[in-house]
């Protein structure tokens, strides 16, 4: 499968390092499936979906800045769906997402709620400048929101959140942010790991699950291909929370 | 059932289907998935002497014969890699270091530095600058890396050789002149695509290296030549993706075979791989070293 040629019809800025490109073609992606996109002559990067047919990228390294600074009218490559995806499972289901993380279970939970699965978000961005998608999860139904800075809903991290809800009665919880909030939210939440389903990030390279880069400890998981959902139990026994590869295959620290 | 244990450049297999070099090979772990899987050895990604990123994506390409990739040699460097072979050895099976430099004393000097069952020499990259097939492709050079890393180890060298050649024949001759325990024929072929939307070349390189189904006659017939000629084994490696493959290729002459872009399927190919040929050879009431090279004994 050579790269789809595809044409970014709108750009919507959603928080000032973080925008949606909404994209002429729908590839039929499920929620937490991803996305190479081939920015032409520089790099090809994973996004995943906020959307059928939208990517919603944060700028934090060259790619992305390229890919933030396209307009209407620009094209890219891209390559996918790829991956396996969120499985919408059970009539209640819980969303736990930290900051750009959010984009992919705003996705699964319009998904849900189409299907007559209830909803309920809890969403933590660092400060209320950073907020996206809020009214996508308010429509959604129940939504608690947390902040670093307290600037809007609760002060502190989404496991601070954790505290206003009973997880006994969700019959699903969808993870997906920066990778020591998802530790974060899974180290306390030990006892529902079994039903807790993931979206993480590895450095991906092939995007085929041949070339290793990707590779969890100590099973040696192809994220890319087995992943980027996984199950929490299967992530509190690997290298999820403690370190991780980066491109060279040397273990490094985790990030935010 | 038939046995399917081999000796061959200086490692005893359990069975003679390895994970090829470049192939899920970062992390120990993965190493480990594929003995797990049945590989009967497996061979790391190729480790230099300094931490590498690779080039930029995209670094893979499907097209319809086969599969393109430029990764570009990405590895944390020897000094980072030990553990992670450890861990591999850990699988039960021969672990093999592929290793990559730009002069034999490079090459030495990562042998000398790195624990593993065998070292496969990586000189047949096609498109890493300074590296792989830029010197792989002169028999002189070839055999100057094998002589300094056989001198400098302890352990077997397997020599693994480049297509983008002439006479692939000249450099198996060199890597045995230079005291190679065995050579590794063949890596990809030199290839590129290009996306006719926009006149980009894919490869974030620009071009790579051709693997999978278009190359396996390529290689059945590199092995033929290498192994009529050579007293060190061949071992063959070049669009295996099932056990009929594999019968072909031992028959060329290959003592041993690597799999690489077949595990795109997943690593249930060892398993295939290994009992099919288990049961071909019980049909053709057939040793493993009858089979063997039985294509140069027609004629």
């Amino acid at each position: 499968m050579k790269p789809i040629n595809t044409t970014i019809l709108e750009v919507i800025a959603e928080a000032p390092l973080i925008k949606t490109l909404r994209l002429d073609m729908n590839l039929d992606p499920y929620p937490g499936q991803y996305v190479m996109v081939w920015i032409r002559g520089l790099d090809e990067v994973p996004m995943s979906f906020s959307g059928p047919d939208r990517i919603t990228v944060q700028s934090v390294g060259e790619a992305s800045e390229a890919l933030n600074s396209m307009g209407k009218g620009d094209s890219v490559g891209l390559r996918g769906p790829l991956g396996r995806g969120f499985t919408l499972l059970g009539e209640r289901i819980l969303i736990i997402g930290g900051g750009v993380g959010t984009a992919p279970l705003a996705f699964l939970g319009e998904e849900a709620a189409n299907a007559g699965i209830e909803v309920t978000s809890l969403i933590g961005y660092r400060c209320s400048s950073d907020m996206i998608f809020l009214e996508r999860f308010q429509k959604l139904g129940e939504t608690i929101v947390t902040t670093d800075d307290g600037s809007c809903g609760i002060c502190g991290r989404v496991a601070v959140g954790l505290e206003e809800l009973n997880l006994n009665e969700y019959d699903q919880i969808y993870l997906c942010g920066p990778e020591l909030m998802m530790w974060d939210v899974i180290s306390k939440t030990r006892e529902h790991a079994s039903k807790t389903q993931a979206c993480i990030n590895r450095y991906f390279k092939c995007a085929a699950g041949i070339c290793g880069s990707c590779c969890l400890d100590p099973e040696g998981l192809r994220v890319c291909v087995e992943g980027p959902v996984i199950r929490a139990d299967r992530l509190l026994e690997s290298e999820f929370g403690r370190y991780r590869r980066g491109p060279t295959g040397s273990k490094g620290p985790c990030r935010g | 059932m038939p046995s399917l244990s081999v000796h061959v450049g200086g490692l005893d297999l359990k069975n003679p289907v390895l994970l090829a070099a470049g192939i899920l090979g970062t992390t120990g772990a993965s190493l480990c998935r594929a003995s797990r899987a049945g590989a009967g050895g497996v061979v790391t990604k190729s480790i230099g002497s300094v931490p590498r990123e690779g080039h930029p994506g995209p670094c893979i390409v499907h097209v319809d014969c086969g599969l393109l990739n430029a990764m570009g040699l990405p590895n944390p460097s020897y000094r980072d890699f030990q553990a992670e072979i450890d861990i591999a050895r850990s699988g039960g099976v021969p672990v093999i270091a592929s290793i990559f430099g730009s002069s034999a004393e490079e090459f030495a000097q990562i042998s000398r530095n790195l624990d593993a069952d065998a070292f496969e020499l990586n000189l047949s990259c096609p498109h890493a600058e300074k590296y792989g097939s830029e010197l792989g492709r002169y028999p002189d050079l070839v055999e100057s890396v094998t002589g300094a890393v056989k001198a400098a180890s302890r352990v077997p060298v397997w020599v693994k050789l480049t297509p983008n050649t002439a006479d692939i024949l000249d450099l198996g001759l060199a890597a045995q002149r230079g005291g190679a325990d065995a050579v590794v024929a063949i890596n990809t072929l030199k290839a590129m695509a290009i996306d006719i939307e926009t006149g980009y070349p894919i490869l974030g390189n620009r071009f790579g290296g051709l693997s999978g189904r278009a190359i396996k006659p390529v290689a059945v017939r590199a092995v033929y030549d290498l192994a009529s000629r050579l007293e060190i084994p061949v071992i063959g490696v070049g669009g295996i993706s099932s056990w009929e493959d594999a019968v072909e290729m031992i028959m060329a002459g290959a003592s041993s075979i690597q799999v690489g872009t077949a595990l795109l399927q997943g690593y249930g190919v060892f398993e295939e791989i290994v009992s099919g040929l288990s049961a071909y050879l019980e049909r053709k009431s057939l040793t493993l070293a009858e089979l063997c090279g039985m294509a140069g004994r027609r004629s």
